[in-house]
């Protein structure tokens, strides 16, 4: 019994205790700001620890034909090889002009008539030149199918009529895979784009196509859904005011889409960015998923690492891509609650 | 009164479709309304009180009857009918001026000019006091600002017929008597012909020329109309204690709760309800369920 009472009275003091050094510790602080520097920081700096570890136990006790499945070390060690690759080809292809700038005026300076030419570098492309060119591949791609989807879906919006026309067409062509429309376009793209002196390379307009072709559905779909679903009393606004067509349009409806339009084109940009990759490493079209597919057929014993920095890579793009978005759509929208999940 | 009368509603029948055929809403509804004349309209939840506004407004169709405003029919929504919606209806993007600019614009395209538009917007800003929040959008101002800012759209139309549809009924006790003044200053100030829905019976007897009772729906009519002749301005605080203003107030309450319970008391036993009739008339925010729910047939 005396015990007992003992034991409670501790406990309740080492409760108190506790209490009192949470209290000081948060008002220490300022209420709440701990806490919320944990959530916002400590937790996902753990979690991301975490991963690391899991990755780099799971990983040594996989073996396969390319050797044991990489660790993070092994995968930071290649992306620092990548970045010494790419500062080697950058030095290579300066040289390369260099000796050929050399050589040109040595030959004008013997004879000044002579003719000159400067041959372009044609070294294999870096990891980084990938990237690039699958920025620039995704974007076209994605400005085009916008510019398409935006009016389509504006206009399928406001007519009742073309809704229940196009619907079934959009509803069939939603979800259809890139790989499905890789050969179609690759096809087509060869018997139409002939010329003597393209401005693009075929490779470069099969993969913008696809990614148009898949970039299109989302936004059509949420911008029609935005602009048919102008808040009825807002519409009676314009009634009230007589207002002319153009500027109901204008003042009211496009205004009130214009979070919805937003959410479809951030879901086009997702969807573009990973049929993109897919679409690289199927046609073998020059960019990050041609790297993916190269290192693949390589099969050296650094690959597997040089696959997973790629994937890494592919990731953050997506993100930062999205988080572009999602900038464009605070500055431009009235709606400032949108949810940055 | 006036051989030639301001606004009339003559027999307004009106019929909404359903799936299981046509629902009839209101039934012969008859009014007359003198200019400058200040009128509310008061029921139960459902009885079709938005309907006869939205109809005067032309955002509704009667099926059978009219409205014939100035010895024309009203046959489509229209800036001389502005209308002050429940949930003040402002657009989110635009801030309170340009709100109210979008209206002016709308109405005084190639008879002001740029400069006068400016002033008139600014002058029924000021008129509703909100001069001072010109530039922020209604997401950043109260909900009794937004409401204010919506009364000063609809006056900025110069309209001839001020249609509101419980428009303070969201707001608390105190800004619904803040904008209620206002109101009444405004009313005696332009003169304007006021048709208002309302719950509140206070607020009927104190702003109103006449107080017109509808019967509970389907089918529903004008039930009574009680004049009030109370000389304005009025005064809450002195009318309170008024033995006039007492009676109209349980003129009202009797025709509501006496002759028109609300349908569902009918469906449910006495026992039920409790001693809360009195209270729940006062309830700022009721919904009106079977409205909402025709106003969205209708379109």
């Amino acid at each position: 019994m005396q015990t007992e009472t003992t034991l409670n009275k501790y406990q309740a003091y080492n409760l108190k205790f506790m209490d009192r050094l949470l209290a000081f510790l948060s008002s220490d602080l300022r209420a709440g700001g701990a806490r919320q520097l944990v959530l916002t920081i400590g937790v996902p700096l753990a979690a991301i620890a975490m991963f690391l570890m899991l990755w780099s136990v799971l990983a040594a006790k996989v073996q396969t034909s390319l050797g044991q499945l990489p660790g993070p070390a092994k995968v930071w060690e290649q992306t620092l090889a990548l970045v010494d690759e790419h500062q080697a080809a950058r030095a290579k292809e300066a040289a390369f002009y260099q000796r050929q700038e050399k050589r040109n005026a040595e030959k004008l300076a013997a004879n000044p008539n002579a003719e000159v030419r400067i041959r372009a570098y044609t070294g294999a492309p870096t990891f980084f030149d990938q990237i690039l060119t699958s920025l620039v591949t995704v974007a076209t791609g994605f400005l085009i199918a916008s510019l398409i989807a935006v009016p389509i879906g504006i206009v399928t919006g406001m007519s009742q009529t073309l809704y229940s026309a196009l619907n079934p067409i959009i509803q069939l062509f939603k979800p259809v895979s890139p790989l499905a429309w890789l050969p179609i376009v690759t096809m087509v793209v060869s018997a139409v784009y002939v010329s003597k002196d393209p401005w693009f390379a075929k490779s470069f307009l099969n993969s913008a196509i696809t990614v148009t072709l898949c970039c299109l559905w989302p936004t059509i779909i949420n911008t029609a859904v935005g602009v048919s679903t102008v808040n009825k009393d807002l519409i009676n606004v314009s009634r009230v005011l007589r207002l002319p067509w153009l500027t109901k349009t204008v003042k009211i409806v496009l205004p009130s889409a214009i979070p919805m339009m937003f959410t479809g084109l951030r879901l086009s940009l997702g969807i573009g960015w990973m049929v993109l990759i897919a679409a690289e490493m199927l046609a073998q079209n020059p960019g990050l998923g041609k790297f993916v597919w190269d290192e693949f057929q390589n099969g050296s014993s650094n690959s597997l690492a040089r696959i997973m920095v790629a994937v890494l890579v592919i990731g953050f793009i997506g993100f930062v891509l999205d988080r572009g978005m999602l900038m464009l759509q605070r500055k431009f929208s009235w709606d400032k609650s949108v949810i940055t999940r | 009164m006036n051989d030639k009368c301001h606004l009339e509603l003559t027999h307004v029948n009106i019929d909404f479709p359903t799936d299981t055929g046509p629902f009839r809403a209101l039934e012969d509804v008859s009014l007359k309304i003198d200019k400058g004349e200040f009128v509310t309209l008061i029921g139960h939840s459902g009885c079709g009180k938005s309907t006869v506004l939205n109809i005067v407004a032309g955002l509704h169709r009667a099926t059978a009857g009219g409205v014939i405003l100035n010895g024309r029919e009203v046959a489509e929504p229209g800036p001389e009918r502005a209308v002050v919606f429940q949930n003040h209806s402002l657009l989110p993007w635009l801030t309170a001026y340009e709100n109210v600019e979008l209206g002016v614009k709308q109405v005084f395209k190639g008879k002001k000019s740029r400069a006068e538009m400016r002033d008139w917007i600014e002058h029924n800003l000021e008129l509703v006091h909100m001069g001072h929040a010109r530039d922020k959008r209604p997401d950043e101002i109260s909900g009794g600002m937004k409401q204010r800012v919506g009364i000063a759209r609809a006056l900025a139309m110069q309209p001839e017929v001020l249609l509101m549809d419980e428009p303070f009924g969201a707001l608390d006790a105190l800004t619904r008597a803040h904008l209620q003044d206002s109101l009444m200053e405004i009313h005696a100030t332009l003169g304007n012909t006021v048709i208002m829905i309302t719950h509140d019976v206070d607020e009927a007897v104190l702003l109103s020329d006449r107080i017109v009772m509808m019967t509970n729906g389907p089918a529903a009519t004008i039930g009574e109309v009680l004049h009030i002749q109370l000389e304005r301005p009025r005064e809450r605080l002195a009318l309170a204690d008024d033995v006039r203003y007492n009676h109209y107030r349980s003129g009202v309450l009797k025709f509501l709760y006496e002759r028109q319970k609300r349908p569902e008391e009918n469906k449910k036993t006495p026992a039920d309800r409790g001693t809360t009739h009195a209270d729940s008339e006062n309830t700022p925010d009721e919904v009106e369920p079977e409205n909402v729910a025709l106003r969205v047939v209708g379109h």
